[in-house]
This record gives structure tokens, C-alpha cells and sequence, in this order.
């Protein structure tokens, strides 16, 4: 099995130069998955037998809530990465994630405690799902400020990347969270071994949403990546050519 | 061994150690985690005395008594094994109805009544359109007439 495409991963200027020609598509693709399923999911879905049009919050709810574990994972992985076999461009990698996955977080628990006001009768409960939620927020703004904490950036790298793997046990806890205890928080709608409890008419907007966050956390993973490459590169000699050609 | 082994290894014993410490200290305070009592582990004496702490159950259907020109109101939640009366006065919310899981949260008075000051809604992982649930009910009651959730499974 030929390797090079792996180690050719490694290199910055390849990363730069992939980041720049694949992340239009995925913009592209993005706005294609979640256009549909927005305007799928707010007009055209049925509303629920019981919560009428509130229910539509999941457009925007559950994809951000999965997005959230998803780009954790992505982040510690990359540190993983970087910390074991000290390829640089994994920090790159994992730094370029945090501020996006924070902002998954935060959008998923705002959109969960509008719902959650008029459905359950408040904007916030400390049940087991919440709160393991919030400690992943939590986790994100330690890693982004221990990354600036130090005065040499090769230590911010590496401490960041010991918290975010430190930090991936929560991942399952999250998950879980709603099978171990008794919480106020629903179960899963949709399990990757079950039939969804779902309709497909209200399905498969949720996820074409899914999907489009997905492609739109790799275009502005691939933004901001170019952005770490560039900073970090700065004292290389590829990057004068790299700019020029265009 | 190499060092890039090495630091493999470091990795994967944080991580074995961290996750090892986490599970301790969930299972030891499990009960404190738990978002609710139901109303078995009341009838069996685990719930706080006098502390105030949430009940979490099926309202049963009938059982909802309100006074009419206040805000009280009187019903009995259940999870198909032991029930719980419960006092409430204020405000329920959108989701409140007969047959849905909901927990309260107060305190037990000495005669058995849990006396609440909060009651929130809890929804299940269900979504249908209103068709559908309808369709769905009038083929239940059409078939043999059996009690539309399995017991221990309040929330569903």
C-alpha cells in the first residue's frame, strides 16, 4: 500500500494548497444540503402531534449538538496525532477546529433552552445531558486559551493537545448521558442500529442538515486552516510562492 | 521501543487513567446525577426525607383535578408500578397533558403527597404528524385495548 498520499499530509504547503482547492466545493456543497433541508424542514415537514411548529428547533438543534461531538473528536484526534508521531501540522489541524466546535456548542445549547422554555418549562435544568454539554463548552475555552498561555507556542500546542484528549471522555458521556440517568432530556431519534422515531417526511431534512454541517465544518475548517498554516509558516520560503500562484 | 511507541503509550495511559477515574466517580455518586426519583424508589423508602428532591412519572390520565379560580392542581403520577399524588400551584407548561411523563420538583409532606413548586414536562423521542398519531390511536383502540406503554418506562 503506497503511503505517500498520507505522508504528503504532513507537509504544510500540501495541506495549504488542498485546504485552498477543496474548500470552495465544500462551501459550495453546504449551502446546497443545508438550504434544502432548511427550507425543507421549516415549510414543508409536517408539524408534530404534540409540540405543532416548536418541534422545527431540531433543524438546528441536533445537528449543531452532534456537530459539537464531532468536531471535539476531530480536534482531539488531530492533537493525538500531533503529540505522537509530532507532526506539526496536527496542532495546526486541532487549533483551527476548537473555535468552530465552540461555536456548535453554543448555538446547540442557546437553540435547547428556546425549546426548552415553552416545552418543558424552563430555559435550563442541571440534568445529566445539559451539563455534560456545558463542561464540552467549557472544554473548547480551555483549550483555545491554553494555546495562547504560553510564550512559546510549541508548549501552548502540545498542553492544549494533552486537554483535548484529556477532555474526549465527556464525548460519551454526552452521548450516553440520557440512557445512564434519569434526565429531563429525550433519548436518541435517531440511533445508528434503530429505526428512526421519525417520519421521513421530518427525517430527511434533519439529515440533509447534518450532512451540509458536516461539509460546512470542513470549509471553515479549511478557512481557518489556511489562516494557522499561513501564521505558523510565516518564516518559510513556500509561502511567497504559494500566494503568488494563484 | 521506539520514542514515537513510547509517547503512544503515554497517551493511550492518560487517557485509560482519566476515562478509569471519570467511571469511579460517576458510579459513586450515581444517585446524585440522577435527575429524578420515580415513584417506586419512593414507595421504597430511597428518596430524601426532608430535603427537597424531583419526581418523575406518567401523569395518569383522569387524574388531573384543578381549582377553579386558582392556580392549583391536583394529579397523580405514576410509572406503572407505584403512584405518587402531587399538589402544584403556578403555571405548567405547553407539554403538561394526561399520559405524558413530567417531573416535579418539592418536597414529600408527611401524609404521602408530594407538594411541588416546579413541574416540568418531560418529551419523549417521538416526533409524528398529527395525522399519523391520530391514524395511530383509532388502530389502537380498533385492536384488543391494551395500555399504550410498557411499564418501568415512564418517559415513553
Amino acid at each position: 500500500m503506497k503511503w505517500t498520499w498520507f505522508h504528503k499530509l504532513g507537509s504544510p504547503p500540501y495541506v495549504y494548497r488542498l485546504a485552498r482547492s477543496i474548500g470552495p466545493w465544500l462551501y459550495a456543497l453546504a449551502a446546497l444540503t443545508i438550504g434544502y433541508g432548511v427550507v425543507a424542514g421549516l415549510f414543508f415537514a409536517p408539524a408534530d402531534y404534540q409540540q405543532g411548529d416548536a418541534f422545527r428547533i431540531i433543524y438546528v438543534h441536533a445537528p449543531a449538538a452532534w456537530m459539537s461531538l464531532s468536531a471535539y473528536t476531530t480536534m482531539a484526534l488531530a492533537g493525538a496525532v500531533a503529540l505522537i508521531w509530532r507532526i506539526k501540522i496536527g496542532h495546526a489541524v486541532a487549533a483551527a477546529c476548537a473555535p468552530i466546535g465552540a461555536s456548535f456548542t453554543l448555538a446547540a445549547l442557546i437553540t435547547g433552552s428556546l425549546w426548552g422554555r415553552p416545552m418543558w418549562g424552563t430555559f435550563w435544568a442541571w440534568d445529566p445531558r445539559l451539563t455534560s454539554e456545558l463542561i464540552l463548552m467549557f472544554l473548547y475555552f480551555g483549550v483555545m486559551s491554553l494555546r495562547q498561555a504560553f510564550d512559546d507556542p510549541a508548549r501552548g500546542d502540545r498542553t492544549a493537545a494533552v486537554l483535548a484528549i484529556v477532555g474526549v471522555v465527556n464525548v460519551p458521556i454526552i452521548h450516553y448521558s440520557v440512557q445512564w440517568w434519569n434526565s429531563l432530556h429525550q433519548g436518541a431519534t435517531v440511533a445508528k442500529f434503530a429505526k428512526p422515531s421519525m417520519p421521513g417526511s421530518m427525517l430527511w431534512p434533519l439529515l440533509s442538515v447534518l450532512l451540509g454541517f458536516m461539509l460546512f465544518f470542513g470549509a471553515v475548517l479549511c478557512t481557518r486552516l489556511r489562516a494557522e498554516v499561513l501564521n505558523r509558516e510565516r518564516q518559510s520560503s513556500w509561502i511567497k510562492e504559494a500566494l503568488s500562484s494563484r | 521501543m521506539t520514542p514515537r511507541r513510547k509517547r503512544l503509550w503515554v497517551v493511550l495511559g492518560i487517557l485509560g487513567g482519566v476515562a478509569a477515574s471519570v467511571a469511579l466517580a460517576v458510579m459513586a455518586s450515581r444517585e446524585n446525577i440522577m435527575f429524578y426519583f420515580d415513584p417506586t424508589q419512593i414507595a421504597d423508602g430511597k428518596a430524601p426525607q426532608h430535603k427537597r428532591f424531583r419526581v418523575g412519572g406518567m401523569v395518569v390520565k383522569g387524574s388531573v383535578q384543578r381549582n377553579p379560580g386558582d392556580l392549583q392542581v391536583r394529579f397523580v403520577l405514576s410509572d406503572f408500578a407505584h403512584e405518587v399524588p402531587v399538589k402544584y400551584s403556578g403555571v405548567l407548561p405547553d407539554l403538561f397533558r394526561e399520559g405524558q411523563g413530567v417531573i416535579a420538583h418539592g418536597t414529600l409532606d408527611g401524609g404521602g403527597t408530594f407538594v411541588a413548586d416546579e413541574v416540568l414536562a418531560k418529551h419523549d423521542e417521538k416526533y409524528m404528524p398529527p395525522e399519523v398519531a391520530a391514524s395511530l390511536k383509532n388502530k389502537r383502540a380498533a385492536s384488543t385495548p391494551k395500555p399504550a406503554a410498557t411499564p418501568g418506562n415512564p418517559q415513553t
